[in-house]
This record gives C-alpha cells, structure tokens and sequence, in this order.
C-alpha cells in the first residue's frame, strides 16, 4: 500500500464508522415508512413551529451580530489605542467558551440570582428579583452577540483593513462626498466579506443548542433542542431522526451557500499590508467613538465572564435550612461543596468525579485526535487528487449538528459499546476536523528547499527531520492537541446525549445544577462553571501563543 | 483666442510638517491655463502631500490656496473640481473600465446620455475603444494607466493633477505615453501639475519644471533654463548635470581663479564673490575636446571605466571626473581634454 493510502486509512476508517455510520442510521430511522413518517407527519404543526422559530432566532440573532460587529470591526481595522490587544484577545475568547459557561456567565449577572438583580434587590429593598433575564429571547439573542461577534471583527475586519484608502480619496477627489463613497465604493467592496460572515454567524445561530437550553428554557425549541427532547425526553427516537434530517439538510445549504461566498471575494488590486490604515485617533468624534466602543467592548465581553468567577466565591443568600440573619461573605465553600457527595445532590457521587471524568476523556479525545489528525494532515500538506475528494468530508463534523451525532451513537452504539466510551469518541469525532485544519499549514510550511538546504549541507535524512521538520511540527502539534483539549472538555451537545448521570461531565453537571432550585446548586453550578472558564481560558491564550500565523481562521 | 478665461491656481506660503518634521516651508507658485507645471524632487519631499493638500485631503498647516482668486481652503474635496491621477492609479476593482470613467460624471449628475457621450470620448482620447466592459483588474500596466487617466479627464476638471502616473511602467511606455500625455494636455488646455523624480519624464511634459528640496522651491523656470543655468549646486547634482567640484576662489577680478582638486580655472562668474569663499563648479561631460598640454583649462588623468552610452563612451577618470568621448581610449591610458562648458554655481 502507498504511503499516502496508508496515511488515510485510520482516519477514514474512524471517520465512517464513528461519524457517518450513526449519522446513516439516524438517516434510515428517519426514512422508514412504519411508526417513523407517521407520529412525525402528525406532529407537523408543532414541528412547522420549531422549524420557524430557529430560523426566526437565527436570523435576529445574525442582525443583531452584524450590528454590533460592524462598528467593532471598523474599530480595530482603522485605530490605534491603548489596550487594544487585550480588547481585540477578549472578543476572540468567547468564541472557544463552552455553552455552558456562557449561560453560567450570564446567569450569574443577570439570573434571578445575579449580580444585577442582588444589588437592585438590596437597594430597592425588593423581594423578587426585578429584572427577568434567563428565560428570555433577549437572553438567548445577547449570548449569541456575545459568542459570534468575533466572526464578524475578524472576517470584516481584516477586508476593511487591507482596503486602499486612496480608492476613497480617489472617488472623493472625482466628486463623491462621505456618504456616496460608502455607498458606491466600501460597502461593495466589503460585502464578500460581510456576507460571509453574515452566513457563518447564521450557521452557527441555527445550530445553537446549550444557549436555547440553558438561557432560554423550555418555551423556547430550536431544532436543535427539539431533537433532544423528543430523543430524551419523549423517547420518540423517529421523530428525533427526521428532524435531524431536516437539521443535516439546512446546515448542508447553507455551508455550500458559505464556501461559495467566500470564493467569490474581489482580489484587490493593491492590498495594501493591514497596518497601513491604522492609526490614532486624532479628532473629538473618533475619540469619543473609540472610548465609547472600547466601553461597549468590555461591558459586553468582560462584564458575563468576570460575574462568574466573582459569583462563585461569594456567599450572597441564606443558604436553604439558614433562618434569620446572614452576612454576605467570601467564601470558598461552593467549591468544598464540589468534593461532598451531599444526600438530595443532584448526583450519585461528589461533582468533583465530574471534573475528573471531563479530563479523562478530554486525554483520550487528544490522544486519538492527534493520533488519526497527524497522518491526515500530512496527507493534505501535499494533495493530490485522492486529498482533494477527501478534503470536504473530513470537514463535515464541523458543520453537523452535535446532538444529532449523540442521537446517532445512541442508535448505532449503544448495544455494543462500554457507554462511557462514547463519549471520547463523539469527541473526538468532533475535534478531528479542527486538529487537522491546526497541524494542515504546519506541515505544508514545511518547504522541500529546507530539507535540501539541509540534506547538502550533510545532514541525513534523521537529522533533517529532526533539525527541520520537528521544531516546526512540535508547535503544531501542542497547538492541536489544545485544541482538541478544549473542544472536548466544553462539548456539552453530544455529551448530553451520551453521559450517563453515573459519570456527568463538567458540562453536564453544570447544566443539571444550573436547572435545578437551591442555592447550594447554584453555588455549587458557579464554582464548576469557573473551573472550566479558567482552563479554558488558559487553554485558548496557549493556542494563540504557540499557533503559527494564518493557520486555523475560518 | 476670444472669450478664453485665463483660469489661474495659486499657492501661497503654504506650510506643512510631517510627524513633526517640517515638510514644506513655504511653498508658493502659480499654475494658469494650457502650462503644465512640473514638481521636480526626490522621494519623500513633500511632492505627494502638496498635491493632496491642493486636492483637499489633506490641509496645510499655513497658508493659502486661491483659484481664479478666491480662497478655496474651506471647499471640500469633492466640490474642488480638480482631477487627481494617483501613483498606483487607484481604479476601483470592482468596476469596470466603462463605470471607473464614468464615476466622475455619475457624481456630477449629468443625464445618462451625455455619461455614455462622455465616457466614449474620453476612451477615445486614450485610445481604449472597445474596453469598455473589460475588468480593470484584468488590464496591464498601460491600460490601467490610461484608464486613470480617462477616468481624470471625463469630468472636464478645471485643473489636473499626476502623482508619479508612469512610475510602474517600462521605458518604451513610459517614453511613448508622456509624449500621449503632453498631446492631450495642450489640446484641452486644462492647468496641470505633475509630480515627479524622474527628471526625463519632468523635463518631456512640462512647460515650466520646479524643483523641490528641504521642503523649498529652489528653482522654477522652463526646461531649458533649468538645465542650461541650473541655480545651485544641488540642483545640478540632482538633475545629473554633470561632474561637480569644490573650490575655493584664489583671487577676486572679472574673471575669478577658482582653486580646485582637479586644478585651477578662471571662470566667468555672475555671483560676487570674496577671496577664500568656497564655491561650487559645473563641468558639463559632453562637448570636451581631446588632447592638447596640460594647462590651466585642461582636466587630466588615467582611465580607468568605460561605458557606452548613447550620447558617447562614458569616460571616468582616477579623479571621479566623467566626459563624454566619440571614441573609446583604453583603460589605464593618461588622457587629456578641455571641458565644454564650466560654470559656477556659486
């Protein structure tokens, strides 16, 4: 067998049996005519309903993005400030934030519990809490503002800064004022890609499944959501399918809709480098918009993540059981609470076995990722015709829907595998496509000429991998396997298909505490919820300081 | 020519610094109709920033800019009414060559029809007929420059502007296409300033050049007055004029007695100058005359780089000095001539 069919055949064969096998299963359970069409077609009006509201959602959402976003591209793609890497870094993590996390980050500072509600409650001497955030659509449409923006900074972003201002001088010069050069010669310029963005941030609306759950609740049913209860909750494993179906099928349009849109950019005809537009801001009107935004930046991207941690070691309302007074304290004891097994928890072992089981399988998902990631990317660092076929298909993870890929695993798996196991193996199903897109440039990097330069200068063939290729390959690697680090430890779609409540992961327990009374749970939701801020925060700032430059954007 | 309004642009004193270096210290000159004005200078002199300051992108910090005398300071860009043909031409690419041209005219919200009568006689002035729906970006480098220029002219500007237009092109097209230019200008008879470093293409369009340096105009007249009776020594060295030396005056009469490194010379001078005071000398490398003693009006020394050029083998001496020779002595060879013309530069 050739090197390069040898290289492919662990990750295709993991590929077609972890990934498109579940999802063919789904797929015929969906298709068979006995008790599959019948409930479902029955069902219509109901389904009609989800179906429109996740466009609904989605669509408000990717407004609502693109409104915020645009200003905050121009922002960074034209000035100068102080603080600006911190600002443009901290719109970038929210990105890689687990679901989990962000609708604990929002719960902690607009729930009924929340930092905002506390204080409004202690000043106003109310005694309920008086603004109503969790369980809103505003909620569900702020947190994916929060999460999505950063597509939008980077892909706007990067066209506006590389657009030549002299087309504009050009077109003033010839008579346009402000507004007709806008209108005539930016906004074309940038709608390739405006509109790709656009179509991303719609993607990744459509398929939202932790924000809906936790920050919406239960009147408010994605397709996303919908698989998941009639799955779970209903045990209507048919009408889970079809509508998985339907899901692949709008996420499949609209990912071709995406990579055609993005082939179609104008080439310009003078790039220029982008920080050749940047610079301070010079009059009172670009002063007050650059304080202004960078305000609005740090109240819409700090302001959540940094009420969860702060919630989580604060003692703020009499525990259940406390009567009479209480003294608002710090205190450590959410995360204590985390290693009892408590009688009436909402588990059978101490949530601190959540945190564990989170890493043992975030281990085993970067070991295998790496493992099948490596010889694919090798493969595609040097395509030929077998690559180009491939290439699209290994990209579909990224696209399907997660919680489909747990109905299909559960359909496909569950008689024969050890259940646990399925859960490293739906992420790593889902991590591999961003391995390979981590180590693919990496390896192509890796210029012939330097292995010559190497080889005539007498190094042998060991020496040159290891003088040439390994250092360059080494960050890759670190990089990657970070990256699947953090994918698997923040899944929460899957998992909470898969995870038995024997084993929670951290993702799952802090759903289950986040939805259940008590201030214990809360307490208890905050202090896990803040563990797996912190290492994923930590995890992403390592990536961008070991990634290499250009690898890894959309 | 009756009822033909002399249209006249004038800058005064205008003053202007860059990241707190001063820029341009005082420039002032006038442009009228049918002269094409030409801004002779190095890189990074000042020469781009004053044509954006006349466009209005950019303001000066002192000083005025009049047309047909009035103030124009607080006119923004888009009202001026001049044309600006950038250095790398600055089409837009996502228009095509017919809509780049028509740009100017869309602005000024002239009928559809007279767009199309517009657009088409400006494609036929710079001979692109028939590119009309081609993409700027699949056009070469002549093409996209003629098409900046159509794009410049359509809207019949009261005055032009070209920030270094030919600097991307090769030698025959740029040769060819400033001869264009300068046909085009005198028959529309539009003011134009041109900028540029290169002084064959300044001293091809333009009636009157002006050479800019350490932010001044140190020189303005019309090509052949610059080139016959440079005013200084930088001006001569910038425009290639020929071997340059240093002397100091011996003695003060008619004719001074210049004491230089290659000799002494006595040359007519038009500046006053005092004894021991050093000066600048012009030796022009062309028009020498071989052979001959060593005198007091002779240059001498040893061969030692040839070069063909095409006004003569470019002879340069141990001294640095260079000349112009119709034939080729050999390298290593004592020579010596009498130079064509000397002049003091003062």
């Amino acid at each position: 067998m050739t090197r390069r069919a040898r290289n492919w055949l662990a990750p295709t064969l993991f590929l077609l049996l972890f990934f498109f096998y579940p999802l063919v299963r789904v797929l015929l359970l969906s298709l068979r005519p006995e008790f599959g069409a019948l409930p479902a077609l029955a069902a219509l009006p109901e389904f009609l309903k989800v179906l429109q509201f996740t466009f609904f959602q989605a669509i408000l959402s990717t407004l609502l993005t693109l409104l915020v976003g645009v200003p905050i591209a121009y922002l960074f793609s034209h000035f100068d400030f102080y603080g600006k890497p911190i600002l443009r870094a901290l719109t970038a993590v929210p990105f890689m934030l687990p679901t989990v996390v962000v609708a604990a980050g929002f719960n902690a500072l607009l729930g009924p519990r929340g930092w905002v509600n506390l204080a409004l409650m202690g000043a106003f001497n109310l005694s309920i809490p008086p603004i109503t955030f969790v369980g809103t659509l505003s909620a569900i449409l702020i947190a994916h503002v929060f999460y999505n923006t950063t597509i939008v900074i980077r892909l706007v972003g990067n066209s506006w800064a590389q657009l030549d201002p002299r087309l504009g001088h050009a077109a003033r010069v010839l008579g346009a004022d402000s507004i007709t050069v806008l209108r005539r010669i930016t906004l074309p310029l940038l709608r390739p890609s405006f509109l790709a963005a656009a179509l991303l941030v719609f993607l990744f609306d459509f398929t939202s499944f932790g924000v809906i759950l936790l920050l919406g609740g239960p009147q408010f049913r994605t397709l996303e959501v919908e698989i998941y209860i009639q799955a779970l909750q209903f045990l209507n494993l048919p009408a889970a399918a079809v509508l998985s179906m339907i899901q692949l099928l709008c996420t499949l349009v609209f990912s071709i809709l995406y990579t055609r849109v993005v082939t179609q950019a104008v080439v310009p005809l003078n790039p220029r480098s982008a920080s050749m537009n940047i610079r301070p801001a010079r009059t009172m009107r670009e002063k007050v918009f650059v304080s202004a935004a960078s305000i609005f930046i740090i109240l819409l991207f700090v302001l959540p993540m940094a009420a969860l941690p702060a919630r989580s070691i604060v003692h703020l309302e009499p525990d259940r059981g406390e009567r009479g007074n209480f003294q608002p304290a710090l205190t450590l004891n959410n995360y204590r609470e985390l290693t009892i097994n408590r009688l009436g928890s909402v588990f059978y072992v101490p949530p601190v076995e959540a945190v564990r089981n989170s890493l043992a399988y975030a281990t085993i998902t970067v070991i295998l990722a790496l493992l099948l990631g490596f010889p694919a990317a090798s493969a595609l660092a040097r395509p030929a015709r077998l690559e180009r076929i491939i290439d699209p298909f290994l990209m579909l993870p990224l696209g399907a829907s997660a919680v489909t890929l747990g109905l299909g695993y559960i359909l496909a798996f569950n008689r024969w595998l050890y259940a646990p196991l399925l859960v490293p193996l739906a992420h790593t199903t889902l991590a591999l496509p961003f391995v390979i897109r981590s180590l693919q440039p990496a390896l192509a990097s890796i210029p012939q000429r330097l292995r010559d330069a190497a080889a005539v200068l007498g190094a042998s063939p060991g020496q040159v991998w290891r003088s040439v290729d390994l250092p360059i390959i080494t960050r890759a690697v670190a990089a990657a396997g970070v990256f699947a680090f953090t994918v698997s430890l923040g899944e929460f779609g899957a998992t909470s298909m898969l995870a038995r409540p024997e084993n929670p992961t951290m993702t799952t327990a802090i759903a289950r505490f986040l939805s259940q009374p008590g201030g214990l749970n809360y307490g208890q939701a905050m202090a896990m919820a803040t563990i797996l801020l912190v290492v994923t925060t930590t995890a992403i700032l390592v990536i961008e300081k070991i990634r290499l430059p250009g690898s890894g954007e959309f | 020519m009756p009822g033909f309004k002399v249209k006249m642009l004038e800058l005064r004193n205008i003053q202007k610094t860059y990241e707190g270096q001063p820029l341009l210290h005082g420039i002032s000159f006038t442009v009228t109709s049918g002269e094409t004005v030409c801004l002779l200078g190095p890189s990074g002199s000042g020469k781009s920033t004053l044509l954006r300051i006349i466009a209005g992108l950019e303001s000066a910090e002192q000083g005025d800019i009049f047309w047909d005398g009035e103030n124009i300071a607080h006119v923004p860009v888009h009202q001026r009414n001049f044309g600006l043909m950038f250095q790398d031409y600055a089409l837009f690419p996502h228009k095509s060559v017919r809509e780049n041209i028509a740009f100017g005219l869309e602005m000024q919200k002239l009928p559809r029809a007279e767009v199309e009568r517009r657009v088409d006689a400006a494609l036929r002035q710079v001979n692109l007929v028939g590119f009309e729906s081609r993409r700027v970006t699949d056009l070469s480098g002549g093409e996209q420059q003629r098409v900046a220029l159509a794009r410049a002219l359509a809207p019949d500007p009261h005055l032009l502007m070209f920030d270094e237009p030919l600097g991307a092109l090769d030698r025959t097209l740029r040769e060819h296409l400033s001869a264009e230019l300068r046909e085009i200008l005198r028959k529309s008879g539009v003011p134009a300033i041109y900028v540029t470093h290169d002084q064959e293409e300044a001293f091809t369009i333009a009636d009157t050049v002006m050479l800019l340096h350490d932010g001044r105009i140190v020189q303005s007249g019309s090509p052949d007055e610059v080139y016959s009776r440079p005013a200084n020594s930088w001006v001569a060295e910038f425009l290639g004029l020929g071997n340059l030396l240093t002397g100091v005056v011996s003695r003060r009469e008619a004719a001074q007695i210049v004491k230089t490194g290659a000799g002494t010379f006595s040359l007519k001078c038009s500046h006053a100058h005092s004894e021991g005071e050093q000066v600048h000398v012009l030796v022009r490398p062309a028009g020498v005359v071989l052979g001959g003693e060593i005198t007091g009006e002779s240059f001498h020394g040893t061969v030692m780089d040839i070069l063909f050029h095409q006004s003569g083998f470019k002879v340069t001496l141990d001294n640095g000095m260079y000349f112009y020779l119709p034939t080729a002595p050999k390298i290593g060879e004592k020579i010596v001539l009498r130079a064509g013309s000397m002049e003091c530069l003062g």
